[in-house]
């Protein structure tokens, strides 16, 4: 339409008065035709279309939207001139003539919001680029969340909910990327490091301090991104050259080369600060932000602690693996066997080997972490790291339930299954020292299959799709007796058979066979009372959607709830068994699982392997859904829950089933492998997106 | 020009390929190539396992005959079978008996792709009888003292039908490749692409940061083999950013988000 000629404004105005009808509106139309005759002529009609349209609601709209209409032309696209124009109608729909006008001409203010949300970008937009961004960075895990104020506490990182401070959205995500990689680049090169809130606290006025430490620090930083991270750093000088930013005021040029220098630490910084304290203080960088030290150094000092105790039980681990045998904690001298020993070879970089007995070892991945995470905060990994730890570790208080609450009732254990228990410590098995029931899960008579059904109605298509097509998976035989093509290498053989005076074999066809998936998959649900809320929501949406998934597929699964409290009372909830169909029942007993008390892993695992044996299939799998340790009252967490745990699992492979984890639990990376193996678990940080997953991991996990 | 057309078990590797040793691999497979112990070599894909088969059989002076295996691998794939030509049947040899005869290092990749009735056809071969059994034939081939046995197998796979049997794997002696540490690595690149150093310790660090990203989104990080391309890219010109968009980013991950992330990372080393 563009490339044709625009409308004069004689023709425009014929077609405007065919519009408003001046006989009512008492208006000449020709200044208005006069101001369109400017513009293209796929606008024109755009402006007359909707003049139309507007007059058959209101003639005094109309005659104002096309008053306003080459401003609004100039200042927005067609489709945001549309969005006005709804919004001006819907307005009048709900409040009349005049409100509605008002936003006819308001018309400025309309384009700034347009140009704004076009540009834009909104932190829930780019939070998972960046967090992925940040995560590939340094390896440690830095959560990113939207505050108001942009800063970060070392492990999250503060990000404004949104950007629009530059023309389009491109620019605007640079900005944001900035603002997460200078947070980042704080905790990864240590601006928390010096006790930087005491040293603060010194100066007559503090704030003043933080805000003169803050940017001479970001200089520090530029400096060293710069070194590391090219790239990077030419497009953050690009961001500050758009927004016409400084980082360095003319007056500072030349103290800051030793900000610059490769061995710069904080220290360089705060040496520099008492020196400029008096002189200017330069305008903040658009992604600076603020700074916290307060918050920092509380999230630095919790952090330290726990990855203290995680690091010497991760120690004591490698030792007991090492010799074969695990001690108990206080006989043990990891320093006497452990050193640690700052790799020569890269500069720059933190980089420290481990030794065990002198010699160097490659430590797991988890430890790994651990270690260039401890080193972030510390510059080292303090001698203290490694003297003999207390309990490090796998501790967990809740202890808020009573035992007495157990014990109402009679205890007996008939119709109960006894089973026997791994104890690390003697190396042997507690015998007949569990008891479990198998109990239903009582029916609940809600919609909420129905509901979850319709929430994930998209989802559930393509998951059929997928599911389908394994199902359908067509494989070609070869050397059948019928079918469907001959099978020339058969034939080929067949002949060579017979000369050579063998006998010739009839199976020469081809035939499309479709796969027989013979799997039978056990579903072992956590019950326990950490579940309360989201998670357990999570848990029975994922249960409907993967028993939508398979019932397409043909697999045979079965699906139990498991928790309880001490030995004496260790229950599964059957909400599926193997052999009964997906009715009604078992989606109402999906819906009834409920939170219960703990989770004592070990012998539901014993228990559903013994079912598991039962069922006659060539490839078994046991899947648990879980959402943290192993954890029982009586004494049953820690080492003790995990190694009987490790155990039980170790029992079911040898019976030939597959064990495989779904965790929500972000530190599984520290106990899981140990328990399941390095390859036989997922994690799956976002709850909410635990149904999704769930189905596709075990597409994943059987073809 | 025309390629030339040799039988594989008479073509042997003149020239040094190039590998560079994560540690004590080689003197490992050269005692157990002198002891006529099959090996398997575990690690993710593109960490060098091809790369060290070749070096090897250089090394030891072999022919190598690499067969990968996929699903459609039968046994007489690998044995041999009978064809016919002019109404007369003539017995061919399947790469296995080609590489028993010929004394070769026979290398079987991913062995795990393979149907499980065919990876059971090496058994005899990959313990002390050494010897290969060829049913159609008749014959029992014995293995002379140069024949070598290796596989290779990936435990990075999550798939329960993708896992190697017990008695298939307790017959090997197993060697473990991981990505080389970053100075060995950048060293590789630099080496097989042609780029400078500094270009190379970029790559290097890129890879670091995928693999930071195993387990949040990504299978795998980059295999040194990606950098390898990446700096190839690289060192004819192209555009780093590009060069790791398309050799490394693309080939990692097919999740928008994910390609995002990997790309701003890629973007911001050079």
């Amino acid at each position: 339409m563009s490339n044709q000629l625009s409308l004069t404004a004689a023709e425009l105005e014929t077609l405007l008065d065919a519009s408003l009808d001046p006989a009512l509106s008492a208006r000449r139309n020709t200044h208005l035709a006069e101001a369109l005759a400017a513009f293209a002529r796929d606008q024109q009609e755009f402006v007359l279309h909707w003049t139309d349209v507007i007059a058959r609601t209101n003639t005094e709209m109309a005659y104002l939207f096309a008053n306003q209409a080459p401003e609004g032309l100039r200042r927005m696209a067609l489709a945001d001139i549309e969005a006005w124009i709804v919004q001006a109608m819907d307005v009048y729909d709900r409040m009349g003539l005049f409100p509605a006008c008002k936003v006819f001409r308001e018309v400025a203010g309309f384009a700034a919001e347009a140009r704004d949300n076009a540009c834009g970008v909104a932190f829930e937009d780019i939070s998972g680029v960046l967090e992925l961004f940040v995560r590939g960075l340094s390896g440690r895990l830095l959560k990113l969340e939207s505050s108001d104020e942009l800063y970060t506490d070392t492990d999250v990182l503060f990000l404004p909910a949104r950007v629009a401070r530059l023309p389009d959205r491109e620019q605007n995500f640079r900005l944001c990327k900035a603002m997460a990689a200078h947070q980042w680049a704080q905790t990864y090169y240590g601006s928390f490091r010096a006790g930087l809130n005491d040293a603060l606290q010194r100066y007559p006025d503090p704030e003043r301090a933080l805000r003169l430490f803050h940017a001479l620090e970001t200089i520090r930083l530029d400096a060293r991104l710069a070194r590391d991270l090219t790239g990077l750093h030419r497009e953050m000088s690009e961001l500050r050259a758009a927004l016409n930013e400084n980082l360095c005021p003319a007056a500072w040029e030349d103290k800051v080369a030793r900000l610059c220098s490769a061995e710069s630490s904080v220290q360089d910084t705060l040496a520099l600060l008492a020196e400029l304290y008096n002189g200017e203080l330069p305008a903040p960088v658009s992604y600076q932000g603020t700074m916290h030290p307060d918050r920092a150094e509380a999230a630095v000092a919790a952090r330290i602690a726990r990855e203290k105790g995680e690091f010497r039980t991760a120690l004591m681990q490698m030792l007991g693996e090492k010799d074969g045998e695990y001690k108990e904690s206080a006989e043990l001298d990891l320093l006497g066997r452990f050193s640690v020993t700052p790799n020569e070879e890269r500069e720059g970089e933190f980089s420290f080997a481990l030794n065990l007995d002198g010699k160097p070892i490659t430590p797991p991945d988890n430890v790994r972490a651990l270690m260039d995470s401890i080193i972030q905060d510390l510059d080292q990994i303090p001698d203290d790291y490694l003297t003999a730890a207390g309990d490090g570790g796998y501790r967990r208080e809740n202890e808020e339930k009573k035992p007495e609450d157990v014990w109402k009732g009679a205890y007996h254990e008939e119709g109960a299954f006894l089973y026997p228990e791994w104890d690390f410590r003697r190396q042997h098995y507690r015998k007949q020292w569990c008891v479990l029931r198998e109990i239903d899960v009582h029916p609940v008579d809600e919609p909420f299959v129905a509901r979850t059904r319709h929430k994930y109605a998209s989802l559930i298509h393509g998951l059929r799709k997928t599911f389908e097509a394994l199902r359908g998976e067509e494989k070609l035989l070869k050397k059948q007796a019928n079918g469907d093509n001959v099978d020339f290498d058969a034939l080929v053989e067949a002949w060579a058979d017979m000369h050579t005076g063998r006998e010739m074999s009839e199976r020469l066809f081809t035939k499309l066979h479709k796969l027989e998936r013979n799997i039978a998959v056990m579903f072992m649900v956590d019950m326990s009372g950490s579940t309360k809320g989201w998670i357990n929501d999570a848990e029975r949406e994922s249960l409907v959607m993967l028993c939508e998934a398979l019932e397409v597929l043909g697999d045979r699964y079965a699906i139990y709830g498991f928790s309880g409290m001490t030995r004496k009372r260790c229950e599964l909830y059957r909400i599926k068994r193997f052999d009964e169909p997906y009715n009604e029942l078992v989606q109402q007993r999906i819906v009834g699982i409920q939170p219960k008390d703990y989770t004592r892993m070990g012998v539901t695992i014993r228990h559903l392997t013994k079912l598991l044996h039962e069922v006659e299939a060539r490839t078994k799998i046991l899947i648990t859904l879980s959402d943290g340790k192993p954890d029982d009252y009586d004494g049953y967490r820690g080492d003790y829950g995990i190694e009987d745990t490790r155990q039980a699992l170790i029992e079911a492979k040898r019976d030939g089933i597959h064990p495989f984890c779904i965790t929500i639990d972000t530190e599984a990376r520290d106990y899981l492998p140990h328990m399941y193996g390095a390859v036989n678990w997922a994690l799956v940080e976002d709850v909410k997106k635990l149904p999704l997953k769930v189905s596709d991991i075990y597409r994943r996990l059987t073809t | 020009m025309t390629a030339r057309a040799l039988k594989t078990e008479e073509y042997r590797i003149t020239q040094e390929p190039y590998y560079a040793s994560q540690g004590d691999e080689i003197a490992l497979f050269e005692a157990a190539f002198r002891n006529r112990l099959p090996v398997l070599l575990k690690g993710p894909t593109g960490c060098g396992k091809t790369r060290f088969m070749e070096h090897m059989a250089w090394r030891l002076k072999r022919p190598l005959i690499t067969v990968s295996c996929h699903d459609d691998l039968t046994a007489s794939d690998l044995v041999g079978r009978y064809l016919i030509t002019a109404g007369e049947t003539v017995w061919v040899d399947g790469p296995m008996a080609r590489a028993v005869r010929a004394g070769a290092i026979l290398y079987l990749d991913e062995i795990v792709e393979a149907r499980k009735d065919t990876t059971v056809v090496i058994h005899p071969l990959a313990d002390d009888r050494r010897v290969l059994p060829m049913e159609k034939t008749g014959e029992l081939l014995e293995a002379p003292a140069e024949f070598c046995l290796a596989i290779s197998y990936n435990p990075g796979y999550q798939s329960v039908l993708k896992d190697l049997k017990q008695s298939t794997r307790q017959r090997f002696v197993a060697l473990e490749f991981n990505y080389p540490k970053p100075e060995l690595e950048k060293e590789i690149v630099r080496h097989e692409s042609g780029v400078d150093e500094h270009v190379a310790a970029k790559l290097v660090k890129f890879a670091g940061m995928t693999r930071n990203l195993k387990g949040s989104g990504l299978d795998e990080g980059a295999s040194t083999r990606l950098l390898v391309h990446a700096g190839k890219l690289i060192a004819s010109g192209i555009d780093p950013r590009t060069a790791c968009r398309s050799a490394i980013a693309e080939a990692l991950t097919d999740d928008a988000e994910m390609l995002a992330a990997v790309n701003e990372l890629g973007a911001s080393l050079f």
